[in-house]
């Protein structure tokens, strides 16, 4: 059975449900790395192989079945650079509203930007 | 403002530990061909360092050291030697991004090889420049509040 | 043996992100969420995925915990512990989400078959090649560079693009 995958499963919810539930907004970005970190996961359990190596060969004799899937370690390489820009810029983001606003929860964030709109001071 | 701290601890350690750690940053950029690494990890050990550097000796260490809008050219270099090693490669008659074509006085297989070196190098140099933009950035307390 | 040890390491994973997400202290969540990457990094390790191990462990553990401090260091260290009216909505879509990709996964090939479609598609041919036409025995380091070199293209200008964003975002004001 493919019980790893129902980790990788679970904590997708989990990220998921903070992106949306929590007002927050760095608990929004806390949810948006689990998120992301979940799916790597996930991806990676598809590169396993039983019994494989390293994917580093050496010598001219390789037989594929005995290494690890390299392409889907190169994407998530990717991946996981991606998501140190993305949270640079959400907490930058962040750090801006709350210098603005001077809350980081998203409902008092959205009266004081609805007072805003209705009297310009 | 993050101040110096206070321990002599931590300052003679991360003093011994920074040069060793950007050596360790390049060991791991030329040794990304024979074992886990690559440009990715180097950069950000070598980011790593200006940030552990700014934590122990204070902020105005950090902004003695780095000039930001230097680093945000250093980024920007990284990504252009990427892109010229590619345009290289055409120079020499391939398309872009055929690194066996580079104009090296090697064999196509070699040549693919060191571009696979240059390219590493340009995606460290962004890699740590943005790190370090990142934290110099979001670290910063606002002046005049 | 390892398989033990993949199991007792997922469980705390799933542990440390349950308390990240419900700590009503935003220096614990950060805290945990550091120590969440890092027990993510020493999992990918476990199955073998180093490269990515030692990416995760930098960044995740190390990078990413320092730019959420430094950011709770600019705001507020606490949140309101009010429910949202949106979580029985955020509940719905997370687990029709997750149902969704259970269904998949069920139809994916037995975790760890070596003749599984992914295995079997393109990367022998890197495997087997990477040698001979790149003389770098790291395989992924030569699907990373050379021939997946269009994605690594991107993907830096992606960084880079996000540290210069951040960079125009924070300058900081006088007033």
């Amino acid at each position: 059975m493919n019980y790893p995958y129902w980790v990788a499963v679970g904590l997708l919810m989990l990220g998921l449900y903070t992106m949306i539930a929590h007002r927050n907004l760095l608990k929004k970005a806390v949810g948006m790395t689990i998120f992301q970190t979940a799916i790597i996961l996930f991806f990676l359990l598809l590169a396993v192989k039983r019994d494989a190596s390293l994917p580093i060969v050496s010598g001219a004799d390789v037989d594929p079945a005995r290494f690890m899937n390299p392409l889907p370690h190169a994407l998530m390489l990717t991946a996981i650079v991606v998501m140190v820009a993305t949270s640079g810029v959400a907490l930058a983001i962040l750090i801006r509203l709350y210098a603005r606003y001077g809350s980081l929860e998203e409902d008092v964030i959205a009266e004081r930007v609805a007072s805003d709109e209705a009297d310009p001071a | 403002m993050i101040e110096r701290h206070a321990s002599v601890v931590v300052q003679t350690f991360v003093r011994v530990l920074t040069p060793l750690a950007q050596l360790f940053a390049l060991y791991v950029l030329a040794f990304g061909h024979y074992s886990p690494g690559g440009g990715f990890q180097a950069g950000v050990i070598l980011g790593a360092t200006y940030i552990l550097l700014a934590l122990a000796f204070g902020r105005d260490i950090l902004d003695r050291k780095v000039n930001q809008p230097v680093c945000v050219a250093l980024g920007a270099a990284g990504v252009l030697l990427y892109a010229l090693t590619g345009v290289a490669g055409m120079a020499g008659g391939g398309t872009f991004l055929d690194y066996s074509r580079l104009p090296l006085p090697v064999t196509p297989v070699r040549a693919r090889y060191f571009g696979i070196l240059f390219i590493e190098t340009g995606v460290t140099l962004g890699v740590a420049a943005t790190l370090i933009i990142l934290f110099c950035r979001l670290g910063e307390q606002e002046s005049n509040r | 043996m390892s398989e033990l040890i993949l199991a007792g390491l997922l469980v705390l994973l799933v542990l440390l992100a349950v308390v990240a997400v419900r700590a009503p202290d935003l220096l614990l969540a950060v805290i945990t969420l550091g120590a969440y990457g890092f027990v993510m990094s020493l999992i990918w390790a476990v199955m073998g995925a180093l490269d990515v191990a030692f990416t995760e462990a930098v960044v995740g553990a190390g990078a990413t915990t320092v730019l959420f401090l430094a950011a709770l260091l600019r705001t507020s260290r606490r949140r309101s512990p009010a429910a949202s009216p949106l979580r029985w909505v955020a509940l719905a879509v997370a687990l029709g989400t997750g149902g969704a990709v259970l269904g998949v996964t069920s139809g994916l090939p037995r975790w760890g078959d070596p003749t599984s479609a992914p295995a079997t598609h393109v990367s022998p041919r890197y495997l087997v090649r990477t040698l001979s036409e790149t003389a770098t025995p790291n395989a992924v380091t030569s699907v990373l560079a050379d021939y997946r070199g269009y994605d690594t293209l991107v993907e830096t200008t992606v960084i880079f693009t996000a540290g210069l964003g951040c960079w125009l975002l924070l300058t900081p004001r006088r007033r």
